[in-house]
């Protein structure tokens, strides 16, 4: 049990694990330093915020509050005084005896002539936090029309976002297809086609070579000679781990702060969490594995669980903008034995690529329309094994599971079959009140009592009248 | 349904009434058959110490030895060692004087009832959302005119198929049809949209839909800020369940998740209704809050043709909850431990309000406490059957026959009757008039077709008969505060306390409901005849009655609606490499509870002769097993043997079994004992389980 948790950080992750620690048995006092203003907030709503389809306030997220948090935002962290035992920030020093960095990442902004990082011009912004947002807003308030370098998933949330608030907006990426990490060329090209019906044009395979920017307006250089002008560019080139606090105080720091499967660094009394960590060599970027991580190190630290560990789960990147559905899990794309399923409707914008190894899904892209995108992910995430008519991943719930059968001929239908489940009337219980004398459906339905129950099986049994009607008149009149 | 009598015995006919427009399904056709079933019981029955067997005995023999054996044991071990469990099948009056029994026959804080398993979590969501529980609070008819109506965890089709009729007219109406299931039931295939979550997973699916109706503006802010409170929690919550996360956990995709939310919040009049697959949970108050909250950010409680629901299951499911055999409950929904409805009721009982016994347990508590050092050491049982119905039926078993006195009354030998010390026979449904409050609030009328048999007694009355010897044996007990005039017998007074005739106990319902939530107090039999029923509140006898509830507030002491902020947690118990496979039940069409009933009704035992397993094909063929071979599920807690039944329409993590039948395919020797803490509902729709090839 530790007495004084200090997290560095209120983001995603840090935010998170101050509620996992609140939620949890004991006493203990938990205080989260945020670097930014802000209450903490839901990143992943970013890209609708700048949609303009919902306000500030909406996406704030609940905040541990009360039994021992003390939560302190616009509180920079300076250093950590590892001997003492204690951080610094502006004017205090803070004891703990469990550091914990939530210290997230933060943009990167490309090295271009013309962009200085600690002096970006006001038309040129990148896309990573809610003060990032709130630049973005102000300088679309009137343009017409924007660029967004980079063609990853935030690139795309944030070009999708702009064009939802009509402006001409451009992705300019360098790579030979969008969202390279995750997708196929063929994909990306489903993916661009179905950005341009949204308005969001892309250019692909050049990169940018210079930026300059004014009062009135960006413009962007190409490789290949072209310029591009637009009234804002958005920076969407990626994060960078912010592992400056760990670095100076010593801890190992590779690409992220180096942790183990406890999420500790190589410091007993310190964690990290989060983007800011590196584990097993892999930097995850994604909240998932963030939350996950929160959990277990909530476990550890509390005693919940003291033998939990932190494993990596499968990874599914899911692009969320309006009109866009796309997953995309594992690895769909390298070759290897085992199967793979594709299903391709460009017209459409539906693409997917499903590769299976020993009845197991390694990896898929689903884009567009694919009603089985619920079941592919959770068999993916839990390593379920797939079924064994595979056309259920591509069509989903279209494969008969629903529906009803189409309606045979009653003269086909066996004497055994029900009609009516409600009274669990047959057939051929139908049949025999006919013979029986009953010469109309409501006679019938006196007699068997089909129908009476949800009424469902009405026109059925009206068709078995009829069908008896013709096929009997000739006995029945004799 | 209306009952007509001739020589050639009792026969139903169906009524054109509002809720039903007529329909019956097959256990309402062949209702009659339980009249004069062979089965049926006609003599007391008393086990013979000797032998050990249940043998005929008198009516004075068996209620002496129930006397006898409550006196010795609260001598010994005080009042609460008797308890008493009702059933959501008693008649209002029954209800109301089994808890009056209880409180100032037994004087035992031990009531409670099988309803705890059925409607106790929405009773609980609706109460601390709305301030009242009322299942429907608006016109079953309101069904049929919904642009949308979204059904979770509901099977109407089998549960209840005349009310499929307002699902047919709602979508011939141009309405949309969405079903929350794990399975494709009649009901979810009949659906514009069927979203097949994870068990365990609806509120989650909750807290994306109101995520949705937040990013895409759906919210009614105008409702929100005017008519609710808590809104923020809320809203901050489900801000952490964006779409995507929902459906990794649910499976049910992004897209349908957002055609959902389109549907309930660009629809004009919509309805959200909930039933037992999203309520029987260890979170299930939690999760019918969640869709209350998705109803209450949309504005839709109290908007004309809109609202939330829940789909109250036993024939007096709603009633039965409302006067006082709940056991922090008194009646006219009263709280118990408030002093002003202690005080209201105990004036109406002539006892004081010191007399009455505080709050029991909720049920599971109560029948895992039962005959262990500090439980109850009697149990009287009404109208319920446990050893099928309760969560754990094995351990529940055990703690049945663990009892110095084990009392059921019954009209057939049902499993629990089977175990019991003393039996009584009891009238059934045509042989006892009497009021029952349907899913809608609307209280309706039971007509007396004919007299019990010889040698059979109503509830009332052989709750009249054991309050009259009680007080014969303990004059000081029932006379303290009585208000019978000076010298009266105690047992005349305990009779007079504890009238047999159902007229009479109507008529001190209405008062002591009185200023209640559910008050009757302007209801008459006769103004339910007049009206085909009668929707409570209805405070006067010339005033009106409510078919809708909230129009204008809602009941609480602000009138303003409440959201609580919840979220989703793990089921009690979660699969792992042992118990790899999650465990639902539910109903089958022709059967009725623990089948006490219907499995004896021959046509109903046909259509469904005996338990099944449920299960995927594709988990079918890995496990080797064909239609109709016979499977064992396996929990932590107990086994369940039956054949197996394939089927496409089940998630292939995810068997299912009905919870009908007793012994070998008892469903409930398998489910878990985990339970809501705040309405004490077991988790009956999900826990881990392996099954193979038996």
């Amino acid at each position: 049990m530790t007495a004084r948790v200090v997290i560095v950080g209120n983001g995603m992750a840090g935010a998170r694990l101050a509620g996992e620690l609140h939620a949890r048995e004991g006493d203990r006092k938990v205080t989260v330093l945020g670097a930014e203003p802000h209450r903490a907030y839901n990143r992943i709503l970013l890209s609708t915020l700048l949609a303009g389809r919902i306000d500030e306030p909406d996406v704030e997220l609940t905040e541990a509050a009360g039994h021992g948090i003390d939560l302190r935002t616009g509180v920079p962290v300076t250093a950590i005084d590892r001997s003492a035992r204690e951080v610094h920030t502006d004017g205090e020093r803070i004891g703990y005896d469990h550091l914990v960095l939530a210290t997230g990442a933060r943009a990167v902004v490309p090295p271009l002539p013309g962009l200085d990082p600690a002096d970006l011009p006001e038309r040129v912004v990148p896309f990573r936090t809610l003060d990032d947002c709130r630049r973005i807003l102000a300088a679309a308030d009137g343009a017409r029309s924007a660029l967004v370098l980079g063609g990853g998933l935030l690139g795309l949330e944030a070009a999708r976002g702009l064009a939802s608030r009509g402006l001409t907006t451009t992705v300019v990426h360098p790579r030979e297809h969008l969202m390279e990490r995750q997708l196929d060329p063929a994909a990306g090209a489903v993916l661009a086609g179905t950005l341009a019906g949204f308005g969001v044009t892309v250019q692909l395979a050049v990169p940018a070579t210079g930026v300059a920017a004014d009062a009135d307006g960006v413009r962007l250089d190409l490789a290949d000679g072209r310029t591009l002008h637009a009234d804002l560019l958005v920076l969407s080139c990626g994060v960078r781990p912010d592992t400056a606090l760990a670095q100076a105080a010593g801890l190992t720091v590779r690409r992220g702060v180096v942790v183990d499967d406890r999420l500790r660094t190589d410091d007993r009394s310190i964690s990290a969490i989060g983007d800011c960590a590196e584990h097993d060599g892999v930097l995850s970027g994604l909240v998932a594995p963030a939350w996950a991580q929160a959990r277990v190190l909530a476990d550890v630290l509390t005693g919940t669980d003291p033998l939990a560990r932190y494993r990596p789960q499968p990874v599914v990147t899911r692009l969320k903008a309006a009109g866009i559905d796309l997953a995309s899990m594992g690895d769909p794309v390298s070759g290897g034995p085992g199967e793979e399923l594709t299903f391709t409707d460009p017209a459409r914008g539906t693409y997917a690529r499903l590769r299976i190894r020993d009845e197991r899904l390694i990896g898929a892209i689903l884009l567009g329309d694919n009603p089985a995108v619920g079941t592919v992910i959770q068999l993916f995430d839990r390593g379920h094994p797939v079924p064994a008519d595979r056309r259920a991943l591509l069509l989903g719930r279209a494969l008969g599971t629903t529906g009803a059968t189409p309606a045979a001929s009653p003269a086909l239908m066996p004497d055994a079959a029900t009609v009516c489940q409600c009274n669990t009337v047959s057939k051929g219980a139908l049949v025999r009140s006919w013979r029986s004398g009953a010469r109309t459906v409501d006679a019938v339905v006196a007699a068997t009592r089909a129908g009476t129950g949800c009424g469902g099986c009405r026109d059925a049994v009206g068709g078995i009248v009829d069908w008896l009607s013709q096929a009997e008149s000739v006995e029945v009149t004799r | 349904m209306t009952l007509r009598e001739d020589d050639t015995g009792v026969t139903v006919h169906p009524r054109q009434f509002p809720t039903n427009r007529g329909g019956l399904c097959q256990k309402g056709w062949t209702a009659a058959e339980l009249l004069d079933h062979p089965e049926r019981l006609t003599n007391p029955l008393l086990r013979d110490p000797a032998t050990g067997e249940l043998r005929p005995a008198s009516w004075d023999a068996a209620l002496d030895r129930i006397v006898t054996g409550i006196r010795a044991i609260q001598d010994d071990a005080g009042p609460d060692a008797v308890a008493v469990f009702g059933g959501g099948g008693l008649t209002n009056e029954k209800a109301y004087a089994l808890g009056k029994f209880a409180r100032i026959g037994l004087r035992t804080r031990h009531i409670d009832y099988n309803g705890r398993f059925c409607m106790s979590s929405a009773a609980a969501a609706g109460m601390r959302a709305f301030g009242i529980d009322r299942g429907l609070p608006f016109p079953l008819a309101d069904l049929g005119r919904a642009d949308t109506l979204l059904l979770v965890g509901a099977n109407p089709a089998e549960t209840m198929p005349p009310l499929v009729r307002w699902l047919t007219e709602q979508r011939r109406n141009g309405g949309q049809l969405i079903v929350v299931d794990p399975r494709v039931t009649a009901t979810a295939r009949q659906a514009d949209l069927h979203l097949q979550p994870l068990p365990g997973t609806d509120l989650a699916v909750a807290n994306a839909l109101l995520h949705i109706a937040l990013t895409e503006g759906w919210v009614d802010r105008t409702y929100v800020a005017e008519r609710t409170s808590g809104f923020e929690a809320v809203r901050r919550t489900v801000a952490a369940w964006w779409p995507a996360r929902a459906e990794q956990l649910s499976g049910v995709p992004v897209a349908d998740l957002e055609a959902t939310a389109r549907a309930l919040g660009t629809g004009g009049r919509v309805i959200i209704l909930t039933a037992r697959g999203a309520e029987q949970h260890a979170k299930g108050v939690d999760t019918v809050t969640a869709y209350v909250n998705l109803a209450l950010a949309l504005g839709l409680p109290g908007r004309d043709g809109s609202g939330y629901g829940c789909l109250t299951g036993q024939g007096n499911g709603q009633g039965g909850r409302e006067h006082g055999q709940k056991a922090d409950q008194l009646p006219g929904y009263r709280k118990i431990d408030d002093p002003a409805a202690r005080e209201h009721v105990a004036e109406v009982w002539g006892v004081t309000a010191d007399e009455l016994p505080g709050p029991g347990v909720p049920a599971y508590q109560l029948l895992d406490s039962l005959g262990t050092p500090d439980g109850p050491r009697a149990l009287l049982v009404f109208g319920s059957n446990p050893v099928v119905s309760a969560p754990r039926a094995t351990r529940i078993e055990r703690r049945l026959r663990d009892l110095d006195l084990l009392v059921v009354a019954d009209l057939l030998l049902s499993e629990t009757a089977a175990l019991a010390d003393v039996v009584l026979p009891t009238a059934q449904w045509a042989e006892e008039d009497g009021t029952m409050t349907n899913l809608e609030g609307r209280v309706l009328r039971r007509r007396a077709l004919r007299n019990p048999p010889p040698g059979v007694r109503t509830d009332l009355a052989i709750i009249s008969d054991l309050a009259a010897r009680l007080a014969t044996a303990e004059t000081a007990v029932i006379g303290t505060a009585g208000t019978g005039s000076p010298g009266a017998r105690p047992e005349a007074v305990a009779a007079a306390r504890f009238p047999a005739d159902p007229a009479t106990v109507f008529a001190e319902l209405r008062r002591a409901s009185a200023g209640g939530a559910a008050d009757y107090a302007g209801i008459s039999w006769a103004r339910i005849d007049d009206q085909d029923g009668v929707y409570w509140p209805c405070r006067t006898e010339d005033g009106p009655d409510t078919p809708r509830l909230f129009a204008d507030r809602f009941a609480t002491p602000d009138g303003r609606a409440r959201f609580h902020s919840v979220d989703h947690r793990p089921a009690a118990e979660e699969v792992c490499a042992t118990y790899p496979l999650h465990f639902t039940t539910g109903r089958v069409l022709t059967q009725y509870q623990s089948g006490t009933q219907t499995r004896r009704v021959p046509a109903l035992r046909r259509a469904a002769p005996e338990a099944f397993v449920e299960l995927h094909p594709d988990l079918a063929a890995r496990l080797g097993v064909d239609d109709g071979d016979p499977v064992r599920v396996t929990s932590r807690r107990g086994e369940l043997c039956a054949p197996a039944r394939l089927s496409a329409g089940i998630r292939p993590d995810t068997v299912f079994a009905p919870f009908h039948y007793p012994g070998a395919g008892r469903a409930n020797s398998v489910t878990n004992d985990a339970v809501d803490p705040i309405s004490g509902m077991p988790e009956f729709k999900i826990c881990a389980v392996r099954v193979e090839k038996a």
